[in-house]
């Protein structure tokens, strides 16, 4: 195994060290920035398509905030957004609300937090961190980046099309998304919806099969899987749930393409609509559902584990100790990950499934609290005793486990199915996985913004903006989903355009305006960060080596993104990476490539 | 008007970027990094952690208190205690785990800020910590799996009881039909092709049970203390029935029956007399009058809880629970109507 190990590295070596000779000449600017192979610019790729995708999701929910809080009143800016068809007199159509909560689903869910998240941190840290000259293969990343891009082209396109974008919700159940005379949003919209879900998932799955080969393969010298950072591990099991599980949603997407336009009946049957009864017959919408779920639910672990894997390096990092627990860290990943993929008929009690099912799921949706228990508990244990250094990225972490813990623990009411009737489908759900998912992945991703962009940019970001920043998202972020809880707990169904035509939801107007004026606040917010962000890109401050005396390989590449990442050698990794303030060391720090003291034990081997 | 809004819009960019070279300029002068926390930092943002968590909870409790009273009344039927029962339970839970955790982020935050003379105490594992927090949650989820599953077992099982009343809800874009079965108690089958102006639901014209079924729009009654097993159909997309009074939910999926039962246990009348719901609606009749709308009385509802299409908001069905003896005479009335509408 080790001799295998060694030849496929000087192989490696080889092959890059040949390229990296005549690269520097004769890049293009095309390819350099581009269609560009190289790991670092493709991140920069993801991450700054997934900041412009972010705000305009973000946009869209103000929009429909706006009219959840003050139902029927007319708001110029609105109608200068959406034209006269959309939002006439600046009062929003109900089906333009709901193509906005529909798309901004979409976006948040596939674009920002999957797309942008792993995106943007696998590429950038997998080679960095395990010790590789890049992905191992440079341009089915390339490729990765460029089907993202299409599918988002696409699907912000389909807002601009006549009878507007796709509407029957980001989950697209038939027959509503299967049949235009169900709704507008099913006639074009909902095709180019398809055809950009079928992109993202090519995109999707090129990425994670680089991610694992890499992984796997190119691990520098020394590099054991007991070194690794969290940050690999969760890249790597992420990228597993998503070849495993992507694959499935083409088949639910195949099956609904047909169903729509080559008249198959695989979800359809005994419809009648439009004035007439179709021809469908024997289809059941609960196949689409499980398949839908299938990678559904294993698509919010793939959300949330990178921003598990941030936090865990950045935490450690920051609170100048090891993280606790590492190979429990591990262990409580992969066992998310496993289960993850055992659990998605939860979101399926209430469906008309049999019954017996759904104990199965609730059985094993609940066993997930217990890895997740052990994550926040090791973080927590993380802080204990720690001498914790502030950064933006630390604040951020620190968001995440509170959000991590107060959005998870709604989900042992939501995974038990006695309880789950009586709230599913209300806004206590939909206030559960914005705290548990939405806002826990946000907050990764921008700790993992403000941590490494010295190694994106070769700037720092400035702190007290990155301070103002933390402190208004984080606020506002509960200021808008605490409150939400109770909306959902006075019963109110989520994708309602308004509640005023309920009297007994009158009760709940004044919460409305609660949390839309937090969102409105917080989505403002983010205007510091985006200015911080590309102030800092041309502006910032100069990065030194290692700003956060760190101890991972990424640190030890020059500031300069050279092709090929290291100039000389690759390093060679004699320890795990969170020795911060091991007794008798010299400084607080000390990097993977130190080697071991006579003595000494690695910390990641017990 | 354009022209001038460009013209601030140019300035204001000019303004902002002097404004940043002065900045940066002082800053040169000043050598101070703008990006690394200094021990003022730290101790700032330590003791700001503390404020946060304080105020936090302040917000959490505040709103139990004053909009605790806004959420749903307590179950009007025989299974919604039970779930409510579990709820409170697991609930209860929950916030001890949600307030201690909290705690300890937000203190240890504070207690351990960093400090440039202070260092770290290395401590990479302890098994005995890790087995301590996977094996407590482990049984209090056991406890959660439990009760969770032997409530809903009996919630889920068949109607069985002699006297229990059959109602098929019928929905389609967008409203609600409910359908009771004719003297011989019996629904009849349908058939969807048979849709038409005069057959709403698509009653199959050939089955004889179907003959004298009854429709009813707008509002639907059932009897209190009695069991009522619900048919769910849908006509063209999905739509799901809540009744979220009384702690039921179902899915109503075209090309199949779904299935629940429940038993109400409070009549309307007794309902708006229940002291929670007094106090609920005077709250929303006081609201509604700062935006000049009649008072309201309550009403148990049905409402499409799964996305629908356009009018997914406004899908109702008003639910009135009666003493079996109004139950007895509404439904007389119902037949009575039906027949005159069939002999018409």
């Amino acid at each position: 195994m080790a001799t295998i190990h060694t030849d496929l590295e000087k192989e490696h070596l080889a092959h890059h060290e040949h390229v990296h000779h005549d690269d520097d000449h004769h890049e293009s600017f095309v390819q350099k920035y581009i269609f560009s192979q190289d790991h670092k610019v493709i991140s920069r790729q993801f991450l700054i398509t997934a900041i412009i995708m972010a705000l305009i999701g973000m946009t869209m929910s103000i929009i429909f905030r706006i009219q959840l809080a003050w139902p029927g009143e007319k708001f110029a800016f609105i109608n200068a957004i959406l034209g006269d068809k959309w939002a006439k007199d600046g009062i929003l159509d109900p089906n333009m609300y709901l193509a906005l909560v529909t798309i901004h689903g979409t976006i948040m869910v596939f674009f920002v937090l999957t797309g942008g998240l792993s995106g943007t941190f696998s590429n950038l840290l997998i080679p960095y961190q395990i010790g590789a000259r890049d992905m191992a293969s440079g341009f089915l990343n390339m490729l990765s980046y460029w089907f993202f891009f299409t599918s988002s082209v696409i699907m912000i396109g389909s807002c601009f099309i006549n009878d507007g974008p796709a509407s029957a919700g980001w989950t697209v159940y038939p027959p509503l998304s299967a049949l235009p005379e169900g709704i507008p949003g099913s006639k074009l919209g909902m095709t180019l919806w398809l055809i950009s879900m079928a992109l993202f998932i090519v995109s999707s799955l090129l990425g994670s099969l680089n991610y694992i080969v890499t992984v796997v393969n190119l691990r520098a010298k020394g590099m054991k899987m007991t070194r690794l950072p969290l940050t690999v591990w969760s890249f790597l099991i992420t990228a597993i749930i998503g070849v495993l599980s992507f694959p499935v949603l083409v088949s639910c997407v195949v099956l609904l393409i047909m169903d729509r336009s080559f008249g198959t009946s695989f979800y359809l049957s005994d419809i009648y609509i439009g004035g007439r009864p179709l021809d469908n017959m024997g289809g059941s919408p609960i196949l689409f559902e499980h398949l839908f779920w299938f990678l559904g639910h294993p698509e919010v672990y793939i959300v949330i584990m990178p921003a598990f894997g941030i936090t865990s390096e950045i935490i450690s990092t920051n609170a100048r100790k090891p993280i606790f627990g590492y190979r429990a860290m591990i262990g409580s990943l992969l066992a998310i990950g496993f289960l993850s993929c055992i659990v998605w008929a939860h979101h399926m009690f209430v469906t008309g499934m049999s019954p017996f099912l759904g104990s199965v799921f609730v059985f094993t949706t609940l066993l997930i609290a217990i890895p997740s228990a052990v994550k926040a508990f090791n973080y927590i244990t993380t802080l204990w005793k720690g001498n914790i250094q502030f950064t933006p990225a630390m604040l951020f972490s620190i968001g995440l486990v509170s959000s991590f813990i107060t959005g998870g623990v709604t989900g042992i009411i939501l995974a038990d199915s006695t309880l789950d009737i009586t709230v599913h489908d209300t806004y206590f759900v939909v206030a559960h996985f914005h705290v548990v998912m939405g806002l826990s992945a946000i907050f990764g991703m921008f700790a993992g913004v403000y941590h490494w962009f010295p190694k994106m940019f070769l700037r720092m970001m400035n702190k007290k903006l990155g301070y103002l920043h933390f402190w208004l998202t984080f606020m506002c972020s509960y200021g808008v989903f605490l409150p939400m809880h109770f909306v959902g707990l006075a019963g109110v169904p989520r994708r309602y355009y308004t509640n005023s035509n309920f009297p007994i939801f009158d009760s709940i107007v004044d919460i409305n305006i609660v949390i839309t004026i937090c969102a409105i606040v917080g989505g403002l917010a983010q205007l510091i960060f985006v200015f911080n962000f590309f102030y800092s890109i041309f502006r910032g401050e100069k990065a030194p080596q290692n700003p956060w005396n760190s101890n991972t390989l990424e640190w030890t590449t020059p500031m300069a993104n050279i092709h090929g990442n290291w100039p000389g050698e690759l390093p060679t990794v004699h320890r795990w990476s969170y020795d911060y303030s091991k007794p008798g060391a010299e400084r607080d720090f000390i990097p993977q490539t130190v080697p071991l003291q006579e003595g000494e034990q690695d910390g990641g081997e017990h | 008007m354009k022209l001038l809004i460009i013209l601030a819009i140019i300035l204001l960019v000019i303004a902002a970027h002097q404004l940043l070279r002065v900045i940066e300029l002082s800053r040169s002068l000043r050598k101070e990094v703008e990006w690394k926390p200094n021990d003022q930092d730290n101790n700032f943002m330590g003791k700001t952690m503390i404020v946060f968590l304080v105020l936090f909870f302040i917000f959490f409790f505040w709103q139990i208190a004053h909009w605790g009273a806004r959420t749903l009344p307590p179950a009007a039927s025989e299974h919604g205690v039970l779930i409510d029962q579990l709820w409170d339970a697991n609930m209860l839970l929950i916030t001890v785990v949600f307030l201690v955790t909290n705690t300890l982020l937000f203190y240890f935050a504070y207690k351990y800020r960093g400090k440039s003379t202070n260092k770290a105490t290395y401590f990479p594992h302890s098994n005995k910590l890790e087995m301590i927090w996977t094996v407590v949650p482990a049984f209090a989820l056991a406890f959660i799996i439990i009760f969770g599953l032997k409530y809903w077992n009996q919630i889920t099982a068949p109607a069985e009881d002699k006297d229990k009343i059959v109602v098929e809800l019928y929905a389609k874009q967008f409203d609600w039909t409910a359908r009771y079965a004719g003297k011989d108690g019996k629904l009849g089958e349908t058939d969807y092709r048979q849709i038409s102006g005069t057959n709403a639901v698509g009653i199959d014209s050939t089955d004889a049970n179907g003959h004298d079924d009854i429709l009813v729009r707008n509002e639907f009654h059932i009897p209190v203390n009695t069991e009522i097993e619900f048919r769910m159909r849908s006509r063209d997309v999905i739509h799901s029935a809540y009744m979220p009074h009384f702690r039921a939910q179902m899915n109503c999926v075209p090309g199949m029956v779904t299935f629940f039962k429940f038993k109400a246990i409070k009549t309307t009348e007794e309902m708006r007399k229940d002291p929670f719901v007094v106090n609920l609606m005077s709250i929303t009749n006081k609201i509604r009058e700062k935006e000049g709308k009649e008072a309201v009385e309550f009403d148990y509802l049905l409402l499409c809880n799964k996305i629908c299409g356009a009018s997914h908001y406004n899908m109702q069905m008003n639910i009135i629970v009666d003493t079996p003896e109004a139950y007895r005479a509404w439904m007389i009335k119902q037949r009575i109507a039906a027949k005159t509408m069939a002999a018409k």
